[in-house]
Formats: structure tokens, C-alpha cells, sequence
């Protein structure tokens, strides 16, 4: 079966072309950097998405940090994850890159902070 | 000059990335005496709000978020002595031989420029500047602001939502919204394409089944106090309404994403030359007005679409700057 997908690693978004067989691709075209391929195979196979939301701070310079995974995670855990981002309080200082939530829903993921907080 | 006025070799106004890239760019081309003034509290600009990833693609090969990409220039901020930044100095007044006025907490101060780069970026386009008929009730609001609400103040504006027109931020804060638990009935776009990035018409409504319709437009905004409903009808290739296709979304904000335009009043109190229509400078060249020694960068330049492409840009404004004082023999 062929598929449409725009890859969405970077503004150009190529239109990818996939031949794809019980959930598994076969072959891809329409990419213009191998960064293309791998989306293809991953968004057929098991999609993933980085997350990126806000934290509440008590006490801290700024009252919400922002914060990511710092890897993507599958794109069925999404609604599980904010909500375990949404639990979050900081009371202590963080700085670009900490861990806010580590091993997020058992994923071997971590969430960190985007800036500082101080 | 007055005679408590200060004066520095190269004084940059705004502290987005506009601003920063273009004070570490002065600073490597020798000038010494540079001072970056941010009215704000923080450095960073417009990307303390942007704090969903596709920012350094280019420049640092990396998909970071905008406060990420932001930290990294603060950074180098702090290990070049040549710059001193001057945060909640909000410049009011510009004169044509570079004098600025500027707020401080409690205080006025005046200073004098030899060359000046002005970095202040934009602001949204409003529900007043493209007409929707109906009621004026609450509930509307650009989504630059609604993105401002939601990431830095932690203020979730409404629960059932529609967007007009399709730009890169009311697609991403159609993704923002639905993160947070409120529903996004649709997004409404009157040209026949998406005016965002492909990546984020998959990656913000797709992932969310939030449907695009594409040549159509809000035609009537209903509700008393709070905004109630929004009509949408179909529009044909020449932007008009086809009879027989309206239909009626319930919602209880709506989102105006409908761009850019630069803030310039700075300039404009000088007398420099802006074209009325983009409200950029009359510009012989990149970053230049028809004044010399004094340029404009960033999104104050021309809207752009990349952080990525503000920064390399901005860079060359502080390279112009450099010329210039060596023009002047400082
Ligand atoms: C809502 C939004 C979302 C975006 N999303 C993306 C994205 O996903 N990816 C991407 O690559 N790009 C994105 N962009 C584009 C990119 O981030 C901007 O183009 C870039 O941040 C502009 O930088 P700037 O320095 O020109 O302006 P700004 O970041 O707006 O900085 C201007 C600074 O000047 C200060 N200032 C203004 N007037 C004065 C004054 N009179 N005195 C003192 N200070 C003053 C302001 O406080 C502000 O800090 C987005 C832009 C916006 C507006
Ligand atoms: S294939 Fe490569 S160039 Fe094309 S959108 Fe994906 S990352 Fe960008």
C-alpha cells in the first residue's frame, strides 16, 4: 500500500512516497536528506513526538519553566505525559538542561528545563 | 549634546535574538563600547513564549526550543566584556542625530549613540485590522497573545476554540490548546493553502484531528458577553462567499493568527522614511535606513519566518555598524 507523509524534521517538508506492507515500511521516496528516511520509518512503525510544555514553580524567578523530553516519545503516550508534566511543582532553582521529571512514564525519557529559572 | 547624556560607540535597542546576534557580531568585529538595552526583564525576546522546538536547525543543528536557542546567545553575552546590557529600559524618544530617551525603574536617562541598531521586532496583527462582522465580545485574541497567556503566565484563555487563518503560530497554538485539554473545533483559512510549514500542519493538527478548511473564512462572530459561536463560509477562487455553505461552530475563544507587522515607532519619531503599507524602513540595502549609522534588524527589518535566518542577518547589521564606526575613525 503507498502512503503519503510530510516529513516533519525540518521547514523544507518533503512530501515522502512510502510503500508500506502490514504496518512495516518498505521503501520510501521524496526525501532529500537521509534525516527523511528514518522519519518515514518511524512515523509508519511507531510514531514519536518531542513534547514540550510548562512547569509551575513556587518560590522560583519565574512562576512556569518551560520544559521538553529530551527525546521523543511514542505519540500514544502524549496524553499520559502531560498530565504527569502537569503534576509538577519546582521549588528549587533550575537551570537549562535539569531533569524535571526523570524516567517519564517509564519510557527511559526525561523531562528538562528549557531555561533557566533563575 | 546635554551635557548628562552618555554616549557609547554602538547602542543596540531590543534584546530578542535580533538584537543579541547583532551586539556579538560588533563585538567581534572590535567595536568596545556596545550597549544592548531590552526593555523587559529577560533577554530573549518573543522566544521566552516560543517554547515548542524547530528553532536552530541552521545555526546550531539542533531542534531546539525557543528559550533553549535563546540561552545559548545569553551565554555568549555574558563572556563578551565589550557588551553591557541594560535590562527594563524601555527607549521612548528618538531624535535624528541618535539621541534616545529611555525609562528605567524610577528614572529617565538620555543617551547618545555614534551607530545604532534597532531591534524591536513585531507585533501582532489584531481582529481590527482585518474586519470580522457581529459582536465585540470577549473571548477573541491574537494568538501570539494567547500563546504569551498559556506558556508564560500558566492562564489557559478558553476550552472550545477556533483559528482564523492558518500561520505557523496559530498552528501551534491550536497543538498548545489541545495539550492543555481544551478542544479545537478547527482551523479557518481563506486561501486555498496553509500559510504555515507543512511540518506543522502535520505535527499541531493532524496529531490532534483538528480539521483545516481551507478556503473558507469567518463571516460573523455571535455572543453577548463572551463569544458564543463563529459563522463560516465557503469562499471561491476570487474570495467570495458561495452561497448555501455556511455553517456554524460553537466556541468559546476564538484565535486570530493573521501576522506580523513590525514595530517601528522609533525610527518613525525620527523621520526616517517607512513604507506605509509593511511599515518597514525605505531601506537602500539589508538592515539600512536612509539615515547613516543607524540600522534596523530582525523583525523589525522584515518579518521573518526563521529565528535562524534573523540571527545570520542581524549578525551583518552589527558588521554594518562596525564599518561605520570605522568610517568615523573610532
Ligand atoms: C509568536 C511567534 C512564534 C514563532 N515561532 C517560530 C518557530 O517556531 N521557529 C522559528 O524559527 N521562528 C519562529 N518565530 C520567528 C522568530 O522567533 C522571530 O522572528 C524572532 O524571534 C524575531 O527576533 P527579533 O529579535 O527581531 O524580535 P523579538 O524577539 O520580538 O525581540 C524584540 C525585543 O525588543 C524589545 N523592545 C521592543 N521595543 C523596545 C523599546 N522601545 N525599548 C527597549 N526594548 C524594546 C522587546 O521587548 C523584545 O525583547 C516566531 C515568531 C513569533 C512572533
Ligand atoms: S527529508 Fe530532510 S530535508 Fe526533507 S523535510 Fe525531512 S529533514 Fe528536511
Amino acid at each position: 500500500m503507498k502512503k503519503q507523509l510530510t516529513c516533519i524534521e525540518c521547514p523544507n517538508g518533503c512530501v515522502l512516497t512510502a510503500e508500506v506492507k502490514n504496518g512495516r515500511l518498505l521503501t520510501v521516496e521524496g526525501y532529500q536528506c537521509p534525516k527523511g528516511e528514518t522519519y518515514a520509518k518511524e512515523e509508519i512503525e511507531s510514531p514519536r513526538r518531542t513534547v514540550t510544555s510548562t512547569v509551575r514553580t513556587e518560590g522560583l524567578g519565574i512562576k512556569w519553566v518551560p520544559v521538553r523530553t529530551n527525546r521523543p516519545i511514542p505519540k500514544a503516550s502524549i496524553g499520559a505525559a502531560m498530565q504527569a508534566i502537569q503534576r509538577v511543582r519546582l521549588t528549587h532553582p533550575v537551570r537549562v538542561g535539569d531533569v524535571v521529571v526523570a524516567n517519564l512514564l517509564s519510557l527511559g525519557i526525561d523531562v528538562v528545563a528549557t531555561r533557566n529559572s533563575e | 549634546m546635554k551635557n548628562n547624556t552618555v554616549q557609547h560607540d554602538c547602542i543596540i535597542v531590543g534584546g530578542g535574538p535580533a538584537g543579541m546576534a547583532a551586539a556579538l557580531e560588533a563585538a567581534a568585529q572590535g567595536v568596545k563600547d556596545i550597549l544592548l538595552l531590552e526593555r523587559d526583564q529577560y533577554l530573549g525576546g518573543i522566544l521566552n513564549q516560543c517554547i515548542h522546538t524547530g528553532f536552530g536547525l541552521h545555526q546550531f543543528q539542533a531542534d531546539l526550543t525557543g528559550p533553549e536557542f535563546s540561552a545559548r546567545y545569553i551565554q555568549r553575552l555574558h563572556e563578551t566584556p565589550q557588551i553591557r546590557v541594560s535590562l527594563q529600559t524601555f527607549v521612548v524618544r528618538l531624535t535624528p542625530d541618535k539621541i534616545l530617551t529611555c525609562i528605567k525603574p524610577g528614572r529617565m536617562l538620555t543617551l547618545a549613540a555614534k551607530a545604532l541598531i534597532l531591534c524591536t521586532g513585531c507585533r501582532e496583527r489584531t481582529r481590527e485590522m482585518i474586519p470580522i462582522p457581529g459582536t465585540r465580545p470577549a473571548g477573541v485574541f491574537p494568538a501570539g497573545l494567547a500563546q504569551k497567556l498559556i506558556n508564560m503566565e500558566g492562564l489557559l484563555p478558553g476550552k472550545e476554540v477556533v483559528v482564523i487563518g492558518s500561520g505557523d503560530i496559530g498552528l501551534i497554538m491550536a497543538r498548545r490548546f489541545s495539550l492543555e485539554g481544551a478542544r479545537v473545533r478547527a482551523v479557518i483559512e481563506i486561501l486555498p493553502q496553509s500559510r504555515g510549514l507543512a511540518r506543522n500542519v502535520v505535527q499541531c493538527l493532524e496529531d490532534f484531528d483538528i480539521p483545516l478548511y481551507l478556503q473558507h473564512r469567518v463571516a460573523c462572530l455571535y455572543g453577548r458577553q463572551r463569544v458564543e459561536k463563529v459563522k463560516v463560509v465557503r469562499v471561491d477562487d476570487s474570495l467570495r462567499d458561495l452561497p448555501g455553505t455556511a455553517f456554524f461552530l460553537p466556541c468559546d475563544t476564538v484565535l486570530v493568527s493573521v501576522g506580523l507587522i513590525p514595530e517601528n515607532e522609533l525610527i518613525e519619531m525620527a523621520g526616517v522614511p517607512l513604507d506605509p503599507r509593511t511599515n518597514t524602513p525605505v531601506s537602500p540595502g539589508i538592515n539600512q535606513t536612509s539615515f547613516p549609522g543607524l540600522f534596523v534588524s530582525g523583525n523589525a527589518f522584515r518579518i521573518y519566518d526563521l529565528v535562524d535566518s534573523v540571527v545570520r542577518d542581524s549578525a551583518c547589521a552589527g558588521r554594518q555598524a562596525a564599518e561605520y564606526l570605522r568610517g568615523l575613525g573610532t
